[in-house]
């Protein structure tokens, strides 16, 4: 499957998720030129983490505007998966591909560490992989991530099953403690209505390998490419051949 | 014509700067501050708008990019002949 990791200026986790994708889950990837109007056939578009034009006026707000957004508001549109991981996410919630949008942490502080995180639907792209109710232990590095919605919104979201992750401790109960930003309904990550986009605040990129203290990260690239290759099987038989000649 | 727009949270969102603010004011023996709310300013410089063309265009433009709808509010005035801050 080829990945597209989009790079703005102010981006800081677009090497790092290139990396996993490329050396680690071994598909083929291409970084993403914000300029440009071009996704280079990708069948997967990620949104890296970082401070997309240095995150003024809100996160995420000046990146919406970028012209290759407008081609993955585009391809989202049309069914493409979307991953959208910290800042990524809040891109999609500021170009309105996600509903809802981020408040700085409850407790005005920048939090980098790791956190437990329970999957809430595992009948997802971006989920598949991972059991029911799976506590993943990955890291998060961010400002705003306290996740708000009006109440009729949650419930529609609630109602739709787009919450994919939860905070949790880490035996997998959702506690106030563990909901580290002050997230309404302790709410990590979310997808669309129609299930094609994801977006989460933890780095699953800084957590895919055993070297960097935690693998679990793997689960989510992991389900995409499954969901993927399902989606289109003529391409992954394409791909191989093309491996065998290499 | 100078216009300036303040952005600020809506009522019902919980605004956490605003009440550390607060709570340091309440420190500080200013019992008589009941809230506040912290928020955002834009000056923007239009250039040849009428007022009635600036009625259109400065909501626009605070609802598309300067506010987020979800959970900011926003209000905004024509500046007067007031090119320099107070003293």
């Amino acid at each position: 499957m080829k990945f597209g990791v989009v790079q703005f200026p102010g981006s800081n986790c677009d090497f790092d998720t290139f990396h996993v994708l490329r050396n680690v889950m071994k598909q083929d990837a291409v970084m993403l030129w914000h300029k440009d109007h071009d996704l280079k056939g990708v069948d997967c578009v990620v949104l890296p983490g970082g401070f997309s034009y240095g995150d003024y006026l809100r996160s995420g707000a000046i990146a919406r505007f970028s012209p290759l957004m407008q081609e993955v508001k585009a391809f989202a549109r049309g069914g493409g998966r979307v991953l959208g991981i910290c800042n990524g996410f809040q891109i999609l919630l500021e170009l309105g591909l996600l509903p809802g949008a981020m408040l700085r942490n409850k407790n005005l502080k920048f939090l980098c560490r790791h956190v437990h995180i329970r999957v809430e639907n595992e009948k997802t792209d971006f989920t598949r992989a991972a059991k029911k109710g799976q506590v993943l232990r990955i890291p998060i590095a961010h400002f705003d991530g306290n996740y708000y919605a009006p109440a009729g919104v949650l419930k529609d979201i609630e109602r739709h099953r787009q919450v994919v992750f939860r905070y949790c401790d880490a035996g997998g109960t959702i506690t106030e403690e563990a909901n580290v930003n002050g997230s309404l309904a302790a709410i990590a990550g979310i997808r669309n209505r129609e299930g094609n986009v994801l977006g989460l605040m933890p780095h699953p990129e800084r957590a895919s390998e055993a070297l960097l203290g935690s693998e679990d990260g793997r689960t989510i690239f992991a389900s995409l490419i499954l969901s993927l290759e399902g989606r289109k099987p003529a391409r992954r038989a394409a791909v191989r051949k093309k491996t065998g000649h290499d | 014509m100078k216009v300036r727009i303040l952005v600020s949270f809506k009522d019902s969102v919980l605004d956490p700067q605003g009440q550390t603010v607060k709570n340091a004011l309440h420190t500080m023996g200013y019992a008589a501050v009941k809230d506040v709310r912290q928020g955002k300013v834009f000056e923007l410089d239009l250039e040849g708008a009428t007022k009635k063309e600036a009625e259109t265009l400065v909501p626009e433009i605070a609802r598309r990019v300067l506010a987020n709808p979800i959970i900011e509010k926003f209000d905004w005035e024509i500046l007067k002949g007031r090119q320099g801050s107070s003293p």
